[in-house]
């Protein structure tokens, strides 16, 4: 039996395919949007990977470094060290910067980090990691920054010694590691200008410049120049220690806040990113609907483009379930189209996107599946415009 | 009704009726045709707009059903009660052939397929019926246009194939709907030779209804259609070669 629907698609073919082509960038969109949030996931999730951290203790009653400000004393870590399981600590500061360079505003997460400690990247692509407790730092790939190139931060200057990857802010910023030294500087110490004016106002306050005694306003002044305070202590627990049970013990007795890698996780991913992910979903739902709205509309137009052939057909007996076949096999033969130049075009232009795009298998398969469903459904008015064609209309009169 | 009495009629309408809507808008489209048609015959049906040629004609071709009268195709009484959509396509496919007025050929099958696939309806396995349908060209004298497009066919060749695709399942009946219309005298007149041809060789009746002055002489027998009822008369049953 001749294939109907293969014989009326070469007879369009032009047409078909370049509608097949325009269908496949909306699903080549789709399949983006779903890697822009499996990007965001993947982010989230390397971060954490990459700190190579078990434990996160923060300030008490906050979610932590990358959900909310939390600031703990710089020395916190020795009293951890004292407890039980813990391994290896290390101390961390986060600060979203805008840094010039080569004419350019990049965008960054500054990392203030111990040399070989927790919370330093794991992995580098070129260079050396930080060794010097200053001016050193190392760059994600996405910054743009090369090996040898000079940062200027807030109060110093940094040279670039390494390459990392995989290493942005659940914001999609790359992270620019630092020591924590500086890090603590540049995040917590004032300029010049703020810090006179302070010192004025200070000189002026009565209850913090009591005549008489001398050493207060020293102390105060002291207080407000020094830079002590870190974000979070990463913690890597010791063999044959469950870091749920550390968790615990560090906030019952330390009275801080701790979570484990599967806890910063879900904040990380689940609860930081979930309007992001409700907002993507909202655009997978509007681009299928527009794409099935497409494939409706133009196997419409390709059926009512051959009525008059269909009542033929028709006449000299051909069954109802034919023509709804080939019409059927019009729209899927469309889906197939679109999803393989989508996912063409999505391979293609992923790579370009300012943020992580991570396209996966299991996604391409349900973009299929719902492609040639969708298609299947917008078929269904064709179909029945099709069988809904008279015979006798073949007939003049 | 003129009938050679030692022959079974191909076509046989008694009494037909159809009435479009109902009450004081009802109107009668037919109101008692009569008609005979043996095989082999080509008879002409002649009658002005709106005098229920296209009525009579889908109700011949199983696509509109009576509201009154009996008709008989090739000995089976059609519309008989208990009949069903699928004995209706299946009849139009096997038993009759359709000539329009213009080709409405499949434009996106070649001119061997667009015949063939009439047999392949009928469930013919497809090399047979593509074969079928390259000596029905070759009769049609458009064999060496088979695997032409239905564009590439001028508007003469494209009216040959579709009978061509009537004549595909070797019907006995085919209805010709103003099959000559479109065409110049010349042409007109290789039409209905080739539709004399082909009922005397393959014993068809074929009704051909039209309106076109240089074919009418051609008929034997003509059927005059007027306010929904039929008068016969003798044609002049011209030779044309």
């Amino acid at each position: 039996m001749i294939n109907l629907a293969g014989r009326d698609i070469r007879h369009h073919g032009g047409r078909y395919i370049f509608t097949g082509l325009g269908l496949g960038l909306l699903i080549g969109v789709t399949l983006t949007m779903a890697g822009v949030y499996r990007g965001l996931v993947d982010d989230g999730k390397a971060l954490i990977d990459n700190s190579g951290a078990d434990l996160w203790v923060v300030q008490q009653g906050t979610l932590g470094p990358y959900a909310e400000p939390s600031a703990l004393h710089d020395d916190v870590y020795r009293s951890l060290r004292a407890l039980p399981g813990v391994g290896e600590t290390g101390n961390v500061t986060y600060q979203t910067m805008q840094v010039r360079h080569a004419n350019k505003d990049v965008r960054v997460m500054v990392a203030g980090v111990e040399p070989d400690a927790p919370g330093a990247p794991l992995y580098l692509v070129s260079g050396r990691p930080i060794i010097r407790n200053h001016y050193e730092a190392v760059a994600d790939v996405k910054t743009g920054f090369k090996q040898g190139d000079k940062i200027k931060l807030r109060h110093y200057e940094y040279t670039v010694v390494g390459i990392t990857r995989r290493m942005v802010s659940s914001g999609g910023d790359p992270m620019l590691f630092i020591p924590v030294q500086d890090a603590q500087e540049e995040q917590f110490v004032r300029d010049a200008d703020a810090i006179v004016s302070d010192r004025q106002r200070l000189a002026q306050n009565p209850r913090l410049n009591p005549p008489g005694v001398p050493g207060v306003l020293a102390a105060v002044q002291e207080n407000q120049v020094s830079s002590r305070s870190v974000n979070a202590v990463l913690v890597k627990v010791a063999k044959g220690y469950d870091p749920k049970n550390l968790a615990g013990t560090v906030k019952r007795w330390k009275r801080l806040g701790a979570y484990t890698k599967d806890e910063m996780t879900d904040i990380l991913v689940v609860k930081m990113i979930a309007v992001s992910a409700r907002q993507i979903f909202m655009f997978l739902v509007i681009l299928t609907v527009v794409s099935a709205a497409i494939i409706a509309f133009i196997i419409y137009t390709m059926t009512i483009g051959k009525i008059r052939e269909i009542a033929v057909l028709k006449l000299v007996g051909t069954r109802n379930l034919t023509l709804a076949s080939m019409i059927m096999q019009e729209a899927l033969g469309l889906g197939l189209i679109g999803f393989m130049s989508g996912k063409v075009v999505a391979t293609i232009w992923a790579p370009y996107f300012p943020k992580y795009v991570l396209l996966v298998p299991q996604d391409a398969l349900s973009a299929f599946a719902v492609a040639m469903l969708v298609s299947a459904l917008a078929s269904l008015l064709g179909i029945r415009t099709a069988l809904k064609v008279d015979p006798a209309e073949a007939i003049g009169g | 009704m003129t009938l050679t009495q030692t022959q079974t009629p191909a076509i046989l309408v008694e009494g037909l009726m159809k009435r479009y809507g109902t009450g004081g808008t009802a109107v009668d489209a037919l109101k008692g045709v009569d008609m005979a048609v043996n095989p082999g015959e080509v008879v002409g049906l002649i009658g002005p707009s709106g005098s229920g040629k296209s009525t009579l004609l889908k109700a011949l071709g199983a696509v509109i059903e009576p509201t009154g009268g009996k008709i008989t195709l090739d000995g089976n009484p059609v519309y008989d009660h208990g009949w069903k959509i699928k004995d209706l396509r299946a009849l139009r496919r096997d038993r009759i052939g359709f000539v329009f007025q213009a080709p409405y050929l499949i434009p996106f099958l070649n001119a061997t397929d667009n015949v063939a696939l009439i047999p392949m309806l009928a469930g013919m396995p497809d090399a047979g019926a593509r074969q079928r349908a390259l000596g029905l060209l070759q009769v049609l004298d458009v064999g060496h246009r088979a695997a032409a497009q239905v564009s590439e066919l001028s508007g003469g060749e494209q009216q040959r194939v579709s009978i061509a695709r009537a004549l595909a399942n070797h019907p006995p009946i085919i209805l010709a709907d103003e099959p000559t219309a479109p065409l110049d005298s010349q042409r007109a007149l290789a039409v209905m030779r080739i539709l004399n041809g082909l009922a005397k060789q393959y014993q068809t009746a074929i009704i051909v209804v039209t309106h076109d002055e240089k074919i009418i002489p051609t008929f034997k027998r003509i059927y005059h259609i007027r306010d929904g009822k039929t008068y016969e008369e003798a044609g002049e049953g011209r030779d044309i070669g």
